[in-house]
């Protein structure tokens, strides 16, 4: 699904998809984060009115997970697994192939390309384990990880 | 001629590595070959060394091909691999994999042999029994059950079951949930995801026994937002199960009402633990609360709230259908039954392995794993996930047991079994152990959120040589502090690898005389 930008009305039909309930939030900011790829400051006075909370709250909230990001991503999103069983296959290394390949360091962020680290894509049989726009990569060496940056780059 | 069954598994894993392109290149070679064959998207069986891996059914068995590329599916066909034909990637019959064949498979019988989504064929393997026998015995025959079982958490805390099921029933209350913890953060573990996605029915009969067991008409699915093809199947198989009547209001005419709701989380390792995983369900921060109260008493909208891990909730259909005695037949000591075993990280053979409590780590990693992928020697395993201890290549004959691992100052957690070869920097371990705390702690107690900040910065200065002496014992008393001090596991815990390192991988903080003292 590709992202539109930020649109008052739509998000206030998503709200109200959730029942317009302040225990959806975390919920309904998945929602967001689908169709607006980012969480902008305006939705966050948005939520805070709509479902009565304070904007500390939802600022709270927002600002406590890893996923809702407040600034927007590159049109993709590659998240290298960071964590242990990763790491006792070469992820550190993947990672700096990574980091030189798309001219980034890890939460860098081009219009084309976010670069972050993950802790745990529960692939961890197959590692070192990558996600590209949502799809999970399993047995990653440098030379897979170039073909699955040149694919992600072939669906431009 | 009839239609030729042949499976290919919708599983995190095995679509990670291409299982998706192998079953639509089988789909187009079948259709150019004119055989008329029925894709079938099971789960994985867990031998995740082997993924993809296609099944072809011929005859009463199932005939395994491992490690296809769709660049091997043309001379699968070529080969005859619709009547089970010889070819380098056959395995022969699934049952006879001795990956699969040796294991003590009762919580995951059903992954990898039925179709997911599909309330016959669940039903066609003792699917929903459980509930039946549950609803026609009533509660207290259930709770009576469970507690004979011996079954204990299997989300790593290994609390006993059948109590927090027993304390929820005894509370009063006008609602009560079943919520179910599939954060699964730790590192090394995928037991839960292989669960649901492989069998996502045994599940929600665990939960509907559960809420039937103690009162609760409402269940919660809390899932890790990292697991986006376990979110597609989990609601798809809900779909089903609901407009088959074995979830919602009078479920199959019994009177009992229950329905589940799946809710993502949103990156927070920290919401794995039971308090804050409520706190996340209501919408909230996943900060840790305070116990007492417990979950039991005060959980989730402050009514009393079963937690319980997806494998605990899942291992209960069949001790309902079996008896608790006979899942209690199974294991060691106060371990009971069997437990999904997750080999992980840098391992010839990964997978997931279902053995009775009591197999040893060495036989696991040998045996099961084959040893390292690098084929290099094993120097460290952590066991447990990130909150665990490192074990010693010298240790691996420890038997797998909660309290065998609680008298070493290790754990079993969820199962999870991380191998690093000889390459590996223990210091660097250390380090990432207090860096990973200060990244995911929730920040609400000092020790926790403060401690993991210095205790990287004391791991930076012994490296480097900086006062070694003083900061060694500065680290040991930042690990006593941490454990006494914290709320909650992530606190109390990290210094659970930290203290394996200090003790026995001293010589990669570079120090002698941090060795000597450790060697006193």
């Amino acid at each position: 699904m590709t992202a539109i930008p930020y649109d008052k009305d739509y998000a206030s039909e998503l709200i109200a998809r959730h029942g317009a309930r302040p225990e959806m939030l975390v919920q309904i900011l998945h929602t967001f984060l689908e169709r607006f790829a980012w969480i902008p400051e305006v939705a966050i006075r948005q939520l805070a009115e709509e479902l009565n909370l304070s904007r500390a709250d939802v600022h709270g909230v927002v600002s406590f997970y890893h996923d809702f990001r407040t600034t927007p991503p590159g049109k993709h999103v590659v998240r290298i697994c960071q964590a242990e069983a990763c790491q006792a296959m070469g992820s550190n290394s993947l990672s700096a192939h990574a980091e030189s390949v798309l001219g980034l360091k890890m939460h860098e962020s081009t219009d084309d390309v976010t670069l972050e680290p993950v802790y745990c894509l529960g692939n961890c049989a197959c590692s070192p384990a990558v996600m590209v726009d949502g799809d999970t990569f399993g047995r990653v060496d440098n030379r897979r990880f170039d073909d699955i940056v040149d694919a992600m780059k072939g669906t431009d | 001629m009839a239609t030729i069954k042949v499976y290919v598994p919708r599983e995190t894993a095995a679509i990670s590595v291409g299982a998706n392109e192998v079953a639509s290149e089988m789909e187009r070679r079948a259709e150019q070959a004119g055989e008329e064959i029925q894709l079938i998207r099971n789960g994985s069986w867990g031998a995740s060394w082997l993924e993809p891996m296609v099944e072809v059914e011929v005859g009463d068995s199932r005939i395994a091909y491992g490690n296809v590329t769709t660049g091997d599916v043309a001379g699968l066909f070529e080969a005859g691999f619709l009547e089970g034909g010889e070819h380098p990637l056959r395995l022969g019959p699934t049952r006879e994999i001795p990956y699969l064949a040796n294991q003590d498979r009762w919580s995951f019988f059903r992954c990898g042999l039925i179709d997911p989504l599909s309330v016959e064929n669940f039903q066609e393997h003792k699917g929903f029994t459980g509930l039946e026998k549950a609803l026609a015995d009533g509660p207290e025959s259930v709770l009576s059950a469970v507690l004979k079982s011996g079954l204990r958490g299997r989300g790593g805390a290994a609390f006993p079951t059948g109590i927090k099921w027993r304390t929820v029933a005894d509370a009063e209350a006008d609602q009560k949930y079943i919520t179910c913890n599939g954060d699964e953060g730790d590192s090394g573990t995928f037991s839960d995801r292989i669960l649901m996605e492989g069998d996502p029915m045994s599940l929600f009969e665990g939960m509907a026994i559960a809420g039937y067991a103690v009162g609760a008409s409402k269940g919660y699915i809390y899932l890790r937002s990292e697991y986006p093809i376990t979110y597609k199947i989990l609601q798809e198989a809900l779909d089903n199960s609901r407009s088959a009547g074995w979830l919602g209001e009078n479920i199959r005419g019994s009177g009992f009402d229950f329905d589940i709701d799946v809710h993502l989380g949103a990156g927070a390792y920290i919401c794995g633990e039971e308090t804050a995983m409520l706190e996340s369900l209501e919408g909230k921060k996943g900060i840790i609360r305070y116990r007492p109260p417990l979950p039991a008493h005060e959980g989730l909208f402050g009514k009393p709230t079963v937690v319980n891990n997806v494998v605990t909730l899942a291992s209960v259909p069949d001790i309902i259908n079996l008896g608790g005695e006979c899942y209690a037949e199974y294991g060691v000591g106060r371990s009971k039954g069997t437990l999904a075993f997750q080999l992980a990280g840098n391992i010839k053979r990964g997978g997931l392995v279902e053995k009775a409590f009591g197999v040893t780590l060495r036989e696991l990693i040998e045996d099961w794993g084959g040893g390292t992928a690098s084929g290099r020697p094993v120097r460290a395993v952590q066991v447990g996930g990130p909150l665990g201890a490192y074990l010693t290549a010298d240790q691996l004959d420890i038997p797998m047991d909660y309290e065998a691992f609680s008298a070493i100052g290790a754990i079993v957690g969820h199962g999870g079994i991380v191998v690093f070869d000889d390459s590996v920097d223990m210091a660097a371990q250390a380090r990432f152990a207090m860096e990973f705390c200060a990244i995911e702690s929730c920040g609400k107690c000092t020790p926790c959120r403060i401690g993991s900040t210095r205790g990287v910065e004391v791991i930076d200065r012994i490296v480097a040589g900086m006062d070694r002496e003083k900061n060694y014992n500065l680290l040991v008393e930042l690990c006593d502090t941490m454990e006494d001090a914290s709320l909650c596991a992530m606190g109390t815990m990290t210094p659970y690898p930290v203290r394996s390192v200090i003790k026995h991988f001293a010589e990669d903080f570079g120090a002698e005389e941090v060795e000597e003292r450790v060697n006193e």
